[in-house]
């Protein structure tokens, strides 16, 4: 800190100058590692006798450019969005709840096995609201053991939120084979919801509104979690929950309703999932969204606007991706590698920029 | 392995010998030109208040930190030692206060456990080995009995045949009775006398007089890092117990009459007289490691109430049920009259109570958070910050700024994370949250521990300064220099009971040191 006075305009001056600076700090810090990772997964795919060009190129082409690849991006963004929404409110406040498969597939399942007898007696946008919140309902249900056993007793949330999904993904599935199955059908699935009954679509494109309810939920989530009182207790439980205690905040209700909150909107994620769509759940049907989002919730720091962006990457890659693999015989989940790869890059760059830091500070 | 056949007492000289050793910490000196011989054959008590650079002088002699002046003589040899290893190569093992064995592991695969990783150890004749050594100094041990199953003071005798066994010529026992039952360290004490006349020179550090007289040879004081005087074996042989302890107390806490340096103060009006604010009644707490029982005081508007005492006794079980963040067992907490021990952190804060911890990092702030979002911690949600549950951007950071300013926090600015600061400008933070706002009681633990001498002096003219203003203030310090400046009056806390109340007159050195060393009761 410099003690001498320096003039208004000077301050002003240099303080443009350090916030643009910072900009282009942060831009390369965010950016470099991306291409880094591109390239990086480039040379797996040249192992594997692809052309990566070729690859990103028809990636890009299916998940990006075309019209149809680019109303599934959207539409598959939704679902997305609200896991990663449930994640910035569990991680913020340090409770890992990783539980989110389970929680997503019960809600989803629920939701299939409702919607359709539904419709027979109410009206369609009452169908999907109350589909809407059973889904959420029954995703926050899911998490009630953990979130106890964490809040009274210290049990750890990761293990405890992974053994219940677990468990829910396969009750989702006995409920499927046993309870939910369509009679008209041989396949082992649940009764399918109408196209005409579902979410409705975007301006005239393929894109379901669930897009719209996942940017919505996002961005609440992240001013809840950056503006309010109630975000900032959240925060200081997951920052140091001996101040939380210090500071008189109630602990335990807090870390239950951080749960509450979390699983709920994995739970939606489900239902937006069955109602804007699949329409209904197959048997042994798992997408396991919620393990994949997390890595991308890291890469944003658990900034919603970040997260946006991330999911906005991960859908090219993934709808992009899934095309390549008939296409040119990558696997499916190489998407995947590439995010994990992208998790390391960007892992190495934190670490040479706090060591950068340190030394600066010498 | 120079393990059963007992060293001699070769040579009459020092086994280890410190010469003029300086040790320095940012901000303090923790030793200041100490010079120590340890004799073998002989038990070395090592006397001092908290802070007074005992556990410093443990670190560099075992290894864990290297003086910055002076050296270190071992066999007349001077010597670096730069590592714990290299400290138990030289001869010197160090047992600390608390259990350095794994729980889960038996004795023996524990002594095992310094052993080359490829090589399969050999259990039985390890515990052939550790059967001897514990016979041959008169203990017994099952090598086979898990490390956890061991009381504390078991476990501290197998640490001293595990150094025994690594070769220790000089033994040091780190505030070894600290934690011990009376019986336990009595067998302690008698273990100790069996070891010297084998020859090993042993360390012994406590704060308990009575053991010190009991079991040792030599005495050598520290104050305030710097030797302030010693008693060799003719002297304590000659004088009576009483008349040693005398002397003993008086170069530990300092002579009442050159020393006594407590502030310029308001006269106070008679403790019957004043408003009393905080009160605690026959108070008892549940604790594992230190319970609380039958504490009862009272402090008045304007006054300050200290509580000396050693280290562990207490004082953070007291500070937290005071504060409601521990629940309270029995007896009664009233502020103003009205009962406040059943109510949470945030109902007792609204009624005055104010409690500055001694955690400043660990539970007084939140390090990743601005200053501005930590000066408001405890008044999240508050209406004047947050309109129904939305910040108000500008009205926070104006809290911020006044409160920066008004208590002289130096940051760069109110959005830098609070633990980027230093540990003085922290402490600032926390005053400014506690001190602020109408407060009636504040509980101030242990306010300038870690600090340098600059914030010191500023941390005490808070205190003063709370007191001049009505509030009624508890002030709970292990320093007991800081208790004779501010305090009005002074409790003595030990193993979680108050052991008496006195007035801050020309005796209360003397008294609180004789109190503290477990002397009066």
């Amino acid at each position: 800190m410099s003690v001498e006075d320096i003039s208004v305009a000077d301050a002003t001056d240099r303080a443009r100058v350090d916030r643009l600076r910072a900009a282009i700090h942060m831009i390369l810090i965010t950016v470099g590692p991306v291409i880094a990772a591109l390239a990086l997964g480039g040379l797996i795919l040249i192992a594997l006798n692809v052309n990566p060009l070729e690859y990103y190129a028809y990636t890009l082409r299916r998940g990006l450019f075309s019209p149809t690849g680019l109303q599934a991006t959207l539409t598959r963004m939704g679902p997305l969005l609200l896991i990663a929404a449930s994640l910035i409110v569990a991680f913020r406040a340090g409770i890992w709840n990783l539980g989110g498969d389970g929680q997503f597939l019960l809600g989803a399942v629920i939701v299939a096995a409702s919607a359709p007898l539904m419709t027979a007696f109410m009206p369609v946008w009452l169908v999907l609201a109350l589909c809407m919140v059973m889904g959420a309902a029954l995703g926050a249900l899911w998490s009630v053991v953990p979130a106890l056993l964490r809040a009274y007793h210290g049990v750890n949330e990761i293990i405890t939120t992974l053994m219940m999904s677990f468990l829910g993904v396969s009750l989702a599935n006995v409920l499927v084979k046993l309870a939910f199955l369509d009679p008209s059908t041989t396949t082992p699935q649940t009764r399918t919801l109408p196209v005409d009954d579902r979410l409705p679509r975007l301006f005239g494109t393929t894109t379901s509104s669930g897009l719209i309810i996942g940017l919505v939920t996002i961005i609440i989530v992240h001013l809840m979690m950056t503006r309010t009182a109630f975000g900032l207790k959240l925060r200081v439980v997951g920052a140091n929950a001996k101040a939380a205690v210090h500071a008189g905040l109630h602990v335990p209700l807090l870390t239950v309703a951080v749960f509450a909150i979390s699983a709920a909107l994995t739970g939606l994620a489900g239902a937006v999932d069955i109602l804007g769509t699949q329409g209904n759940v197959r048997a042994d049907w798992n997408p396991a969204y919620s393990l994949m989002v997390v890595p991308l919730v890291f890469l944003a720091r658990f900034n919603g606007f970040g997260t946006i962006a991330f999911v906005f990457l991960f859908s090219v890659l993934s709808i992009g991706g899934e095309s390549a693999a008939r296409k040119l015989g990558v696997p499916n989940y190489f998407s995947l590698v590439v995010v994990a790869i992208l998790l390391i890059v960007f892992g190495l760059t934190e670490y040479l920029e706090q060591r950068r830091q340190t030394i600066a500070r010498k | 392995m120079a393990s059963s056949s007992a060293p001699r007492v070769a040579a009459a000289g020092p086994v280890v010998s410190l010469r003029n050793v300086t040790k320095r910490f940012p901000g303090v000196v923790a030793n200041d030109r100490v010079t120590i011989d340890i004799m073998p054959g002989e038990v070395h008590v090592l006397l001092g208040e908290n802070g007074a650079g005992k556990s410093t002088l443990v670190g560099m002699l075992s290894g864990l930190q290297k003086p910055d002046e002076g050296e270190i003589v071992i066999d007349g040899m001077p010597v670096d030692i730069s590592s714990p290893r290299q400290a138990l190569d030289l001869g010197i093992g160090t047992v600390f206060q608390h259990s350095m064995l794994v729980p889960s592991l038996s004795l023996v695969d524990n002594f095992a456990l310094g052993g080359a990783w490829w090589r399969r150890p050999d259990r039985e004749g390890l515990a052939r080995r550790i059967g001897e050594q514990a016979t041959s100094i008169g203990i017994r041990i099952d090598p086979f009995a898990l490390a956890g199953d061991l009381s504390l003071g078991e476990q501290q005798q197998v640490e001293i045949v595990r150094a025994l066994m690594r070769g220790t010529r000089c033994l040091i026992l780190d505030e070894a009775t600290a934690m011990l039952t009376p019986r336990d360290a009595e067998q302690l004490g008698e273990l100790m006398r069996r070891l010297v006349k084998r020859g090993i020179a042993i360390v012994f550090i406590t704060h308990k007089l009575n053991e010190a007289l009991a079991y040792g040879d030599r005495i050598s004081v520290l104050r305030l890092g710097r030797n302030a005087g010693a008693l060799g074996p003719e002297a304590l042989a000659a004088a009576d117990n009483h008349d040693a302890m005398a002397e003993v107390v008086r170069m530990m806490f300092g002579s009442a009459a050159s020393e006594h340096t407590r502030g310029e103060r308001r006269p106070l009006p008679a403790a019957s007289e004043l408003r009393t604010v905080l009160e605690a009644t026959n108070l008892s707490v549940d604790d594992k490691s230190v319970p609380l029982s039958a504490i009862s005081f009272a402090v008045g508007a304007g006054e300050i109430f200290g509580i000396a005492g050693i280290d562990g006794n207490g004082q953070k079980q007291l500070a937290e049920v005071l504060a409601g963040q521990r629940p309270i067992a029995g007896g009664q907490i009233a502020l103003n009259g009205a009962d406040i021990g059943r109510m949470t952190v945030g109902e007792r804060r609204n009624r005055g109570l104010r409690y500055v911890t001694d955690d400043r990092l660990g539970e007084g702030t939140v390090a990743a958070f601005p200053v501005s979002t930590n000066l408001l911690l405890k008044q999240i949600g508050d209406v004047r910050f947050w309109t129904r549950g939305l910040e108000r951007p500008a009205a926070i950071a104006d809290h911020a700024r006044k409160h920066v300013s008004e208590y002289d926090v130096r940051t760069p600015g109110i959005e830098t994370p609070v633990g980027k600061l230093s540990g003085g400008n922290i402490q600032k933070v926390v005053l400014a949250r506690e001190l602020s706002g109408s407060a009636e009681a504040v509980i101030f633990s242990k306010p300038t521990y870690g600090l340098d001498v600059q914030n010191i002096r500023t941390s005490r003219r808070r205190i003063q300064e709370a007191a001049d203003f009505g509030r009624a203030v508890l002030l709970i310090s292990t320093d007991l220099e800081e208790i004779l400046e501010l305090a009005d009056r002074i409790a003595v806390i030990s193993q979680g009971k108050l052991v008496g109340t006195i007035a801050n007159d020309s005796e209360a050195r003397q008294k609180v040191g004789e109190m503290m060393s477990g002397i009066a009761q």
